[in-house]
């Protein structure tokens, strides 16, 4: 019964995107007040009965209901409890349902704290919003139904959970994802709303500010948890591959940051009105676009989950009337926009300007290589390509360089016009410290002396140098929680600089085969092998190697890598083992068995990598610490307490 | 209020661009269905082939040598990781379920395959070397690793491209054997 009550739910809750998505429109059209109040209350509805939905879905999955083939096909009765939870968003339906959910979450929120926007404005947003999950629960119910039973034959037992995914990483990675993705949807509908009206004033950017950051910076957690996930989970040691699912993620992720940057100009000083209109749209387009692409199986992926067809179509037909729409509207109203203010080459207009500019050349170059297998495919007919790092390396490298040059500057110059004396006095003595104290810690940490990993290096401590004395300079005391933010989310970029730029340029690796008693030595760490033993899990059986790691005689760690055995869902997972540290991680991955006794084995020392991941969450940090600005209070009072409970 | 209704053309390059990604999408979208048997293979018979066979190199193998039960063909190689991971399953159903699979070991080295399917056991009841692919064209190989469901009459009925999983045994292969021996014993 209870997959039914779910089914119903979603039946309803389309019932009521339908009404959401109409009758506050009709209200606007005829100027009816009731219509236009009724969206608060609908969107409510819509949000209850999707978790209502979303609850007799987990009910399913927490009580082994493999009559349901969503459930028969993704969890099985010796998997741990947490995971069965976790499964119901660890394949393609439910995590369209999860999609859903947030998105009417968002929607339920703007509804909420929308104190400051007009009636007539807060209808045309939640009008925009109900059309948008009319799409996404149409798509539910008729393409990727998870409720689907497979009555009367169905399996005594569920087919298990990917093991890939019976991990921390990915309770936490997905929705922190989906949040950001279909967060971006609340600027969008923000700018189409504002677009049907015709007034683009520094209100609308305002009040997009706070729910952009929001989704940002919720995106920022999952794109770095994701990398985390990566390193320790798929057993290659590296955290970005430019795999076509990352890449989904980072586009809008690039897209958002030159949203926000533009929204900043926007609304302090009313230029790049309509360019900041068209990079809301392309934010979240991107987020579809990502959708789209992982999806539908255009392009394969190394974690392409789920793969079909049909649905892609569904997809595509959704992106065209979404993003196709949204930019035709845009075409015919957004001329009528006029930004009026004049700034200067050196200004902080002008750099604001030249870092949209990078960022949107940046997502273009990071889309081209997305796409580019498929284009091939399309133009050669048939024949086949793959893009990897190399391309993206040498690409994109050189224009995120040019992008912290930028930032390193921005945030010190003044509106209209920064005297070039100003910026000399401000900026000589950090640009003599930084390269110093680079070569310095270097040649202490007893490494090679490699110039572009100094120039990078020096370029990420000469961002957190500038910022460390705006902060010296306030004593600490910066009352504007934008401004705080901001100083937290650069310095998170600058640490995240940091950390890659010493891992790619320091790491050591290797892949050796190893008997029991074999030492292998890897930038002083000593690992010795001793022995393999056979381990059971609660679904799994495993291989279990033990090594211990010493450095001039002293033990440093003890490391279990595992190769399991998942018996049902019939997997091999190579479970990693990582002695993590501030300032270097050692990682140790079992391979294949070769020979009698010894195995395939992976060595990593990797300084600073932890750094990428800090550098992340404190990026995502600053975005959390603007929502708590007092010139958002009256929206974001509430938000900013659900949000501080949020790890961040 | 300055709701006019004049069109600015640079206003129009986004929607452009847009249009040209959904052309390419869309194009991409066609060429592959990677599920689905281009329609002019299914209900043909197998292709006749004469081939070594993989573990007895003087031996030569043609279509005489599939049993008349429905059986399963499967394209692999060594170089194919998602031969790999379709491989557990594809011991399971050789024992199990009791299906005769023959392999076409497809664009291989015979010595790496040979050590391959020692290394992680052998479910074929054998296995032909195609490394021409002069079957593997016949049979419209898209990549590997895909299975085809023949019936007794040596006919295919089924194809699946892509890595023959629990789950894909279950609600694609199954059914369709379990329907041909329905339909086969009656």
């Amino acid at each position: 019964m209870i997959p039914e009550f779910g089914h119903f739910a979603l039946i309803l809750a389309l019932g009521l995107s339908l009404a959401l998505a109409v009758l506050p429109a009709i209200g606007v059209v005829r100027q009816e007040t009731l219509l236009m109040h009724s969206a608060s209350s609908i969107a409510a509805g819509l949000f209850v009965f999707l978790l209502l939905s979303f609850f007799c879905l987990l009910t399913a999955f927490v009580q082994d209901d493999f009559s349901v083939t969503y459930v028969a096909n993704n969890s099985n009765s010796a998997l741990p409890i947490q995971y069965k939870a976790s499964a119901v968003w660890g394949a393609h339906e439910g995590s369209f349902l999860l999609w859903a959910l947030i998105m009417s979450g968002w929607t339920l929120a703007v509804a909420t704290f929308s104190g400051g926007l007009n009636l007539d404005m807060k209808a045309r947003v939640l009008s925009v919003m109900g059309a948008l999950s009319v799409g996404f629960i149409s798509y539910l119910l008729f393409a990727s139904n998870p409720f689907e039973r497979s009555l009367p034959f169905y399996p005594p037992d569920g087919a298990d959970l990917n093991p890939l995914l019976q991990d921390f990483g990915l309770i936490v990675h997905p929705p922190m994802l989906y949040m950001g993705y279909v967060g971006f949807a609340v600027p969008f509908s923000l700018a189409i709303a504002t677009l049907t009206t015709g007034r683009l004033d520094a209100a609308w950017a305002r009040w997009s500010r706070p729910w952009t950051n929001a989704a940002w910076a919720f995106l920022t957690v999952g794109i770095t948890l994701g990398s985390w996930w990566a390193y320790y989970e798929l057993g290659w040691g590296g955290w970005w591959f430019w795999d076509a699912v990352e890449n989904a993620s980072f586009m809008p992720w690039l897209m958002g940051t030159a949203l926000i940057h533009s929204l900043a100009a926007s609304e302090k000083r009313g230029v790049f009105k309509s360019w900041t209109v068209l990079l809301a749209i392309s934010t979240f387009s991107f987020s579809l676009l990502g959708a789209f692409l992982v999806r539908s199986g255009v392009l394969t992926s190394v974690h392409a989950f789920a793969v079909d067809p049909t649905r892609g179509l569904f997809i595509l037909i959704f992106l065209v009337f979404v993003i196709g729409g949204s930019l035709l509207l845009y075409a015919f109203k957004a001329s009528g926009i006029k930004s009026q203010a004049s700034y200067q080459w050196n200004s902080r207009e002008a750099m604001l300007l030249v870092n949209n500019l990078l960022l949107v050349v940046a997502t273009a170059a990071v889309l081209l290589g997305t796409l580019y297998p498929l284009l091939y495919e399309v133009l050669t007919d048939g024949r086949k390509i793959s893009v990897g790092p190399p391309y993206f390396n040498r690409v994109f490298v050189p224009i995120v360089t040019l992008l912290f040059l930028v930032m390193v500057v921005a945030p010190h110059s003044r509106w209209k016009k920064t005297s070039s004396n100003l910026l000399v006095r401000q900026h000589w003595p950090y640009l003599v410290a930084a390269p110093f104290v680079a070569i310095t810690i270097t040649l202490m940490m007893g490494l090679a002396l490699q110039w572009i990993a100094i120039g990078m290096e020096t370029l990420a401590l000469w961002i957190l140098f500038l910022l460390a004395r705006k902060w010296w300079l306030s004593e600490f005391r910066i009352s504007s929680a934008s401004y705080l933010g901001m100083l937290a989310s650069h310095s998170g970029i600058a640490m995240a600089i940091l950390g890659v730029v010493v891992t790619v340029y320091y790491s050591e690796g290797r892949d050796v085969r190893m008997a029991p008693g074999d030492v292998v030595t890897l930038s002083g760490y000593e690992f010795r092998l001793e022995g393999v033993s056979r381990v059971q899990g609660p679904n799994y059986v495993a291989d279990q190697a033990e090594f211990h790691i010493t450095k001039s005689d002293k033990e440093i760690a003890v490391l279990r890598p595992e190769k399991r055995y998942y018996s049902v869902a019939q997997n091999v997972m190579t479970e990693a083992d990582i002695d993590p540290g501030l300032f270097r991680d050692l990682y140790v991955a079992l391979g294949e068995p070769i020979g009698d006794s010894a195995w395939a084995v992976r060595l990593h020392v990797k300084p600073f990598v932890r750094w990428i991941w800090f550098g992340g969450l404190l990026v995502a940090l600053g975005g959390f610490i603007t929502l708590l600005d007092r010139r958002y209070r009256r929206i974001t009072k509430t938000v900013g307490k659900l949000v501080a409970g949020v790890p961040a | 209020m300055s709701d006019k209704m004049t069109l600015n053309k640079s206003l129009l390059i986004p929607l452009g661009v847009f249009s040209l990604l959904v052309l390419f999408l869309a194009l991409g979208f066609q060429l592959k269905n990677p599920h689905l048997l281009p329609s002019a293979l299914i209900n043909k018979p197998f292709p006749e082939f004469q081939l070594k066979d993989l573990h007895d190199s003087e031996k030569i193998r043609t279509l005489k040598d599939f049993s008349g039960e429905v059986a399963l063909a499967n394209v692999w190689g060594t170089w194919c990781p998602n031969c790999l991971i379709e491989h557990p399953e594809l011991l399971r159903i050789a024992t199990e379920e009791g299906i005769t699979i023959y392999g076409i070991n497809y664009n291989d080295d015979v010595d790496k395959a040979i050590a391959w399917l020692m290394r992680h056991e052998n479910p074929y009841e054998f296995s032909v070397v195609d490394n021409e692919g002069i079957l593997a064209i016949d049979l419209g190989v898209y990549g590997a690793p895909e299975t085809f469901v023949i019936d007794r009459q040596g006919v295919i009925q089924f194809r699946y491209v892509g890595p023959v999983t629990h789950a894909v045994w279950q609600e694609k292969l199954l059914p369709v054997i379990e329907h041909l021996r329905r339909s086969e014993s009656e």
